[in-house]
């Protein structure tokens, strides 16, 4: 069958978004903007700021100058998409097919769809009339292929329509810009005086793909319809509700948990399916009388384990009223999330069914809590204590090297470490005494110095020496020198640990 | 006069029959307190003269052990000492370090044994959170151990850690620094461990972790102090009368 597309333009989608929102705008020139390189620079003009020569690109601070009264707005970046989006969705009334064209334009393949509208004609005037309703500001076209619905919809100045087999003669009068080029290949084609496709069309092809390249005879191609063009048709989501309709009326709690299971288990497999888990979830139950019973059950993270699920909704089972029997069960996941990691396999070092107790815990209380509270760590190859373990990134992570044994380190660790006063032997002695906030210790037993040394690629700074030192009551320091008495310095003494 | 009279005769029982009635007897309430030995389950401590203070002489698995600490000394020591322990429980098993102000440093728990990488550390600021944390991890009977470090502990809130031990067999220990009161709890035993100077046999440099550990409190035990040291990954009771002979001759040398 003849392929025909349908090309809409949206010549100022953002702005007449604002529009219907603040119709006080209509007719006031106004600009949306975004900062780019520390300057306001414009991302969409309506139709009115349009006529007084401001245009996308521009900085707002000279359009200012041309427009003092102009008013820009913080442009939106993800509103384009979804404006689309939503247009797509409605444009699925007049075909099954429809694409999204970044950044301004849907692709509709309406083969066979406009006699039912009463030909092509009627077909398009209805689209327009109706977008138009809503206030956008479009243009339109049809034709064989979706390059020249598209260079019409844009550029064309006669008819909307291009007749089958017709696309060449339409296109011939239209700029190159109409091609859907690159920017640098405009400006090529420009300097050589190609202002129309028509000028350029019968040179030989070798000659045109050595000068511009393989994408002019490509979207050249596409426009005449010797090269395929595919789109990507927009898929609704579909709900995520399961129906399960009962061959008698079912009167009984056993039926209705059998009903549930069933249920659940097609949904928990579809979710599987798309890494998706289930929030909130809703069991209808349709009674013969016409009433409906509903039960509710949310979960504090996604999920898509359905023998939990079922044991939260098992606990309202019994607040179902069947009557004279239920006909129709329907299960619907009204809230559905990404699942943030599958955590089936944990870890290695214990068995199956114990790590997924414990995943269990930790997305209890991850869920309760945050993420962030709970920490795992693996050994890094540092000698900087404060560097020698990382955080893991995930449960399952594993040490890519071991635990150092061989240099002491104590059990508590400050987190920064605290200024002493000490009465020191110099050069390199362990201190006699030290002060800690305010309390004498007197030192009985020493161990040291382990120097450890800056790791300049990282931080720049002093070395320290490390001393395990022991005061008369028997409790287990580690202090440290901050550089050395070299050159009359006065290094600093500080606490950073205790020992068991 | 009839029940004096039966009284004596209950003193007139003798020999090892007498004995033998006890232990039945001890051994009943013990089953009524669950505190039944977990199957398969045994923590060999090395430290037979302080599993001689548990009941039927086992240390208590399945059951939540308090420590009380007062300085940071004592803490760092109260660490070490519940680090040692946990070594022997999580041979490959799973724990949870649950704390509000954690001061561990993973690395050196290696020096006890334990591999730092098969601890969850959960930190978190609110003691609510933190008794909240510490229950829903002792409910999960996949672990071996669940450490827990707050200040302070209410009678209810240990009677619901115990209960929820009891169903998971999971062993609890709550270190708790710097409490305000030293109020009664539902905890097994009480732990105060303090430093010990180390002993180096008169060579320069700081010897083996040694401690002064208490046993204040016990559930049908005897309550009693050891000097306890961890030297090549285990524990180690410090024989204090050769210790007492080193001080006597360091003092008539000195």
């Amino acid at each position: 069958m003849q392929q025909r597309y349908a090309a809409i333009w949206f010549r100022h989608l953002k702005t007449d978004w604002m529009v219907r929102r603040q119709p006080a705008f209509k007719d006031v020139p106004f600009v949306m903007a975004a900062p780019e390189h520390g300057r306001m620079v414009i991302k969409a003009a309506n139709a009115a700021s349009q006529n007084k020569g401001i245009d996308t690109g521009m900085v707002v601070a000279d359009c200012r100058a041309i427009l003092p009264t102009l008013q820009a707005f913080d442009d939106k970046p993800e509103l384009a998409e979804k404006l689309l989006n939503a247009l797509a969705e409605w444009c699925l009334r007049y075909t099954p097919v429809v694409a999204i064209d970044r950044p301004d334009g849907l692709i509709l393949d309406v083969s066979g769809c406009p006699h039912l509208w009463g030909g092509e004609k009627p077909y398009l005037k209805d689209i327009l009339a109706k977008l138009r309703g809503f206030g956008y500001d479009v243009r339109a076209a049809i034709a064989d292929t979706i390059g020249a619905a598209w260079a019409i919809a844009r550029f064309g100045q006669v008819s909307p329509i291009v007749a089958p087999c017709r696309q060449v003669e339409a296109i011939l009068p239209l700029p190159p810009a109409a091609l859907r080029l690159d920017a640098p290949i405009l400006e090529r084609l420009e300097k050589l005086g190609l202002h129309q496709i028509q000028s350029f069309i019968n040179m030989p092809h070798k000659a045109l793909r050595r000068r511009f390249g393989e994408l002019l005879l490509t979207r050249l191609g596409q426009a005449l319809g010797w090269e395929h063009e595919v789109i990507e048709p927009i898929r609704l989501a579909q709900p995520y509700q399961e129906r399960l309709p009962s061959l008698e009326p079912i009167k009984t709690a056993k039926g209705i948990e059998i009903a549930l299971r069933q249920l659940l288990e097609k949904t928990c497999l579809r979710l599987a399916k798309e890494e998706k888990g289930l929030r909130k979830c809703v069991f209808k139950c349709h009674r013969i009388d016409g009433l409906t019973q509903q039960i509710e059950i949310g979960t504090s993270r996604p999920s898509r384990n359905a023998e939990h699920l079922f044991k939260l909704f098992e606990l309202k089972i019994a607040t179902i009223a069947p009557a004279l029997g239920i006909e129709v069960f329907v299960l619907e996941a009204t809230i559905v999330e990404d699942v943030v990691s599958a955590q089936e396999t944990l870890w290695n070092f214990t068995d199956g069914g114990n790590s997924a107790a414990i995943g269990e815990l930790l997305d209890k209380i991850a869920g309760k809590l945050g993420q962030t509270t709970i920490r795992r760590y693996l050994p890094d190859e540092h000698y900087w204590p404060e560097r020698s373990a990382k955080t893991a990134a995930s449960f399952t992570e594993k040490p890519q090297t071991k635990w150092r044994t061989d240099l002491p380190r104590p059990i508590h660790l400050l987190q920064t470490p605290e200024t002493i006063e000490v009465t020191v032997p110099i050069p390199d002695y362990p201190p006699m005494l030290f002060r800690c906030k305010g309390e004498l210790h007197n030192v009985k037993k020493a161990d040291g110095p382990e120097r450890i040394e800056q790791e300049w690629w990282i931080e720049q700074g002093q070395y320290r020496d490390y001393y395990i030192v022991e005061d008369e009551g028997g409790a287990r320091y580690w202090i440290f020198r901050q550089g050395s008495y070299e050159q009359g310095n006065n290094p600093q003494w500080f606490i950073h640990g205790f020992f068991a | 006069m009839l029940l004096s009279a039966t009284n004596v005769s209950k003193f007139l029982i003798v020999g090892p029959a007498k004995q033998d009635i006890i232990q039945q007897l001890q051994k009943e309430v013990l089953s009524m307190q669950r505190l039944k030995k977990v199957s398969g389950q045994s923590l060999n401590t090395g430290l037979w003269e302080i599993e001689k203070a548990f009941p039927d002489q086992t240390f208590p698995l399945g059951a939540v052990h308090e420590f009380i600490s007062n300085a940071k000394e004592d803490a760092a020591a109260t660490n070490g000492f519940m680090a040692g322990l946990i070594s022997h429980l999580m041979k490959k098993g799973t724990a949870v370090w649950v704390s509000s102000k954690r001061t561990v440093y993973p690395p050196a728990l290696t020096v006890f044994g334990i591999a730092p990488e098969q601890i969850f550390f959960i930190d978190l600021s609110r003691q609510k959170d933190v008794l909240w944390a510490i229950e829903e991890a002792l409910k999960c009977n996949a672990l071996s151990v669940v450490v827990g470090e707050l200040t302070e502990l209410s009678f209810t809130e240990t009677r619901r850690l115990q209960l929820a031990v009891e169903q998971s067999r999971v062993t609890g220990f709550i270190h708790r620094y710097d409490p305000k009161s030293e109020n009664n709890t539902a905890c097994v035993t009480r732990w105060k461990i303090k430093p010990l100077a180390s002993d180096t046999a008169g060579l320069p440099g700081v010897g083996f972790p040694r401690w002064q550990v208490q046993l204040q409190k016990v559930r049908n035990g005897k309550p009693g102090a050891w000097q306890i040291e961890w030297s090549a990954g285990r524990f180690r009771q410090v024989d204090q009368r050769s210790f007492s002979i080193q001080e006597t001759q360091k003092r008539k040398a000195g």
